[in-house]
């Protein structure tokens, strides 16, 4: 099962993935995966540090794919609607959220 | 409107002074998460999915010009350039840093504006009727006593920590548009015997997770009681209410389980016995003091123009339409009511652009003396525009996609933000509601099957007031995927209902299929003068049944 840490930024509440070398990444493509369960029990203990330091809120493990393209998307919707933004698209004012995401 | 004195601004001032210093703290890791969280609610900021979010309050619905354009400066500034009107009339915006919260509060107070108690375990903004004061069929203006309620209520020590939130409603008129039997408390204008007015108090109502239809406490309460009746009703709650279960918090329960005659017993027995101590009198002069301020603005005298609006009208289909639906009557000679729906073809449901509320706040200032208002069904109003103005109005609303003629039509769809922003939903309301509003397209055809009202909650913490909707819609999460369960025949007006379950949870492209199939039994079995809610309690939940699920049968074996 490949996993990935997501919490949000404590001083704007933006989403943010656990990146290399324990910094905290907007794009979810910059985020690391985890392969061995090991592993992600020590990311999330990092983070979990983090989080009483005061950088995020709420870290949780979440489950992910790779796409075609390589990149890993979330396989609960909750998850993966965090990390690309509202599904509700052109029309409304949310279609801006793209900028951010760096998608 | 009212304007703030020295006192509210004072007391707004130091509530932010104090809000900057707690974010300060939270920030420089000086208090917990846990800790932080009540105060931050208390100011109406959560954290959503995707930042942080702030609920904004506007006092029962109505706003200034001045205020909207505030609004707009902070959704272009703060946020990302629109804003999101909910079903409580307040202003949403979702993507706030927490960092600049404290800054957002002071460009807010500006304009007499908090966010004060628009969350938390307290008694939240106080909802009206968004025709209150030029309503033809209102008593009085019924923002007045929401007013005083307000300052009663803000920051009142004895009532800052409920067992959990209270939402009051007030409507002038007979004709509720400010759905008060689903609310903690309802007041209810009406004259008694004596011909003199006062208000049915209701209490008891709400959505969520176990909905109830309020019950009257009592009859006729005369206003000079009303704060001191309100304050029995908050202090049994405060005693009786649960705080060992979230879930049955509420005052609806407590009331449910004692039985509305308990209820009253205790509410009427502190009631009594506050008359011997110091308790909140409305003496006719402060009533006078805060209802100057609700004064109508300077009308000119003018009669009405019906013969030229129907002579525009004939000429012109699409402003006949708008004319039709959009616009109602108002109680001075010359004046129209003009509604301002958010709900194009395809639009979110109360999401506004910072340049449609700049440019809304022009026309307001323009055509309607610098005054709008929010309505709970995720509209806009603007209350004073004269008749031989309509046309103009019109075309610059138009212009501004501002214009679509479907208030109270089939796809003036009230929802809930919903699973695209929500940390609580367990569904996405939004691209239901915009689906629906993306098929049902014909405003022909809109106005040939009349007034049905469609609400779409994202969970059962029933936001989209779901269970109100003549055609209600609850989002669900079934191993994962999404479903939604619908209900029929809710109503949120006089005779408020809530709605039946019509059967197994559909998937989210079945939606539209479905309401088109509800829509069609409806129109074959309606009868002359008939609406969809007056058919359906004709007629019952089975031919709906029948419909939906045998289309999807249908179309499962196809």
């Amino acid at each position: 099962m490949k996993q990935m840490v997501i919490a949000n930024h404590l001083a704007d509440g933006f989403v943010v993935f656990l990146g290399p070398d324990d910094r905290w990444c907007r794009w979810i493509g910059e985020g690391r995966v985890l392969e061995d369960p090991a592993e992600a029990e020590a990311a999330l203990a990092t983070a979990k540090r983090h989080e009483a330091d005061n950088v995020v809120v709420d870290p949780t493990l979440i489950e992910v794919t790779i796409d075609e393209a390589g990149l890993p998307r979330p396989v609960e919707i909750r998850e993966a609607i965090r990390a690309f933004g509202p599904t509700t698209g052109a029309g409304s004012g949310g279609n801006a959220f793209s900028d951010v995401v760096g998608r | 409107m009212y304007r703030y004195d020295e006192f509210d601004h004072r007391l707004v001032a130091e509530r932010i002074a104090q809000f900057r210093r707690q974010v300060r703290r939270r920030l420089a890791g000086e208090i917990t998460e846990d800790q932080f969280k009540p105060l931050r609610l208390k100011n109406g900021v959560y954290l959503q999915l995707h930042a942080y979010m702030l609920r904004v309050n506007v006092p029962y619905g109505t706003l200034s010009s001045r205020q909207l354009r505030k609004f707009a400066h902070i959704a272009r500034t703060y946020d990302r350039g629109f804003g999101h009107f909910t079903t409580r009339q307040n202003i949403q915006y979702h993507w706030i840093r927490l960092e600049q919260v404290p800054d957002i509060l002071e460009e807010l107070a500006s304009v007499e504006i908090t966010t004060i108690q628009s969350s938390g375990n307290c008694v939240r903004n106080i909802t009206s009727d968004q025709y209150a004061g030029v309503a033809r069929d209102e008593l009085a203006d019924p923002r007045v006593y929401c007013e005083l309620l307000r300052q009663y209520s803000v920051l009142h020590p004895e009532f800052s920590y409920l067992p959990r939130k209270f939402k009051i409603a007030v409507t002038g008129s007979p004709n509720d548009r400010a759905a008060v039997a689903v609310h903690d408390i309802g007041l209810r204008m009406h004259r008694n015997a004596a011909g003199e007015t006062g208000f049915e108090v209701l209490v008891g109502g709400g959505l969520g997770r176990t909905p109830y239809i309020a019950h009257t406490i009592r009859d006729w309460v005369a206003p000079e009681d009303l704060l001191a009746y309100v304050e029995s009703i908050l202090r049994i709650y405060n005693i009786y209410g649960r705080r060992d279960n979230i879930h049955k918090a509420r005052i609806k329960i407590i009331v449910n389980q004692l039985g509305i005659d308990r209820y009253r017993e205790l509410v009427e027995e502190d009631f009594a016995a506050s008359k011997d101590t110091p308790r909140p009198e409305l003496p006719p002069d402060e009533i006078d003091r805060i209802a100057a301020f609700f004064a109508p603005p300077p009308y000119e005298a003018l009669d009405d123009i019906t013969d030229e609006l129907d002579a525009l009208a004939a000429g012109d289909a699409r402003f006949a339409r708008w004319l039709r639906h959009n616009v109602a009557p108002h109680k001075q000679p010359g004046y129209a009511i003009v509604n301002v729906t958010l709900k194009a073809p395809g639009a979110v449901p109360g999401d506004i652009t910072a340049e449609q509320m700049d440019a809304l706040a022009d026309l307001a200032d323009e055509y309607s003396f610098g005054e709008l208002r929010v309505n709970h069904r995720q509209n806009l109003v603007l209350p004073y525009v004269r008749q031989r103005d309509l046309h103009t109005v019109w075309s610059k609303l138009d212009a501004l996609v501002l214009a679509t003629p479907n208030l109270n039509l089939l796809s003036d769809v009230i929802s809930c933000p919903g699973l695209d922003y929500c940390a609580l939903a367990n569904a996405r309301s939004l691209p239901v509601a915009r689906d629906i509003s993306a098929r049902f397209v014909d405003v022909d055809r809109l106005a040939a099957i009349g007034p049905v009202t469609i609400n779409v909650s994202g969970c059962m913490n029933a936001c989209g007031h779901h269970h109100v909707g003549n055609i209600g819609i609850l989002g669900v999460d079934k191993r994962g995927k999404e479903f939604f369960q619908l209900t029929l025949g809710g109503s949120s007006d006089r005779n408020a209902a809530l709605g039946d379950r019509l059967g197994p949870g559909l998937a989210q492209e079945e939606v539209p299929d479905a309401i088109e199939a509800i829509v069609d039994r409806y129109l074959e079995l309606r009868e002359e003068g008939e609406r969809f809610l007056d058919t359906y309690r004709r007629v019952g939940i089975e031919p709906f049944k029948e419909a939906v699920y045998g289309v999807a049968e249908e179309r499962a074996i196809a």
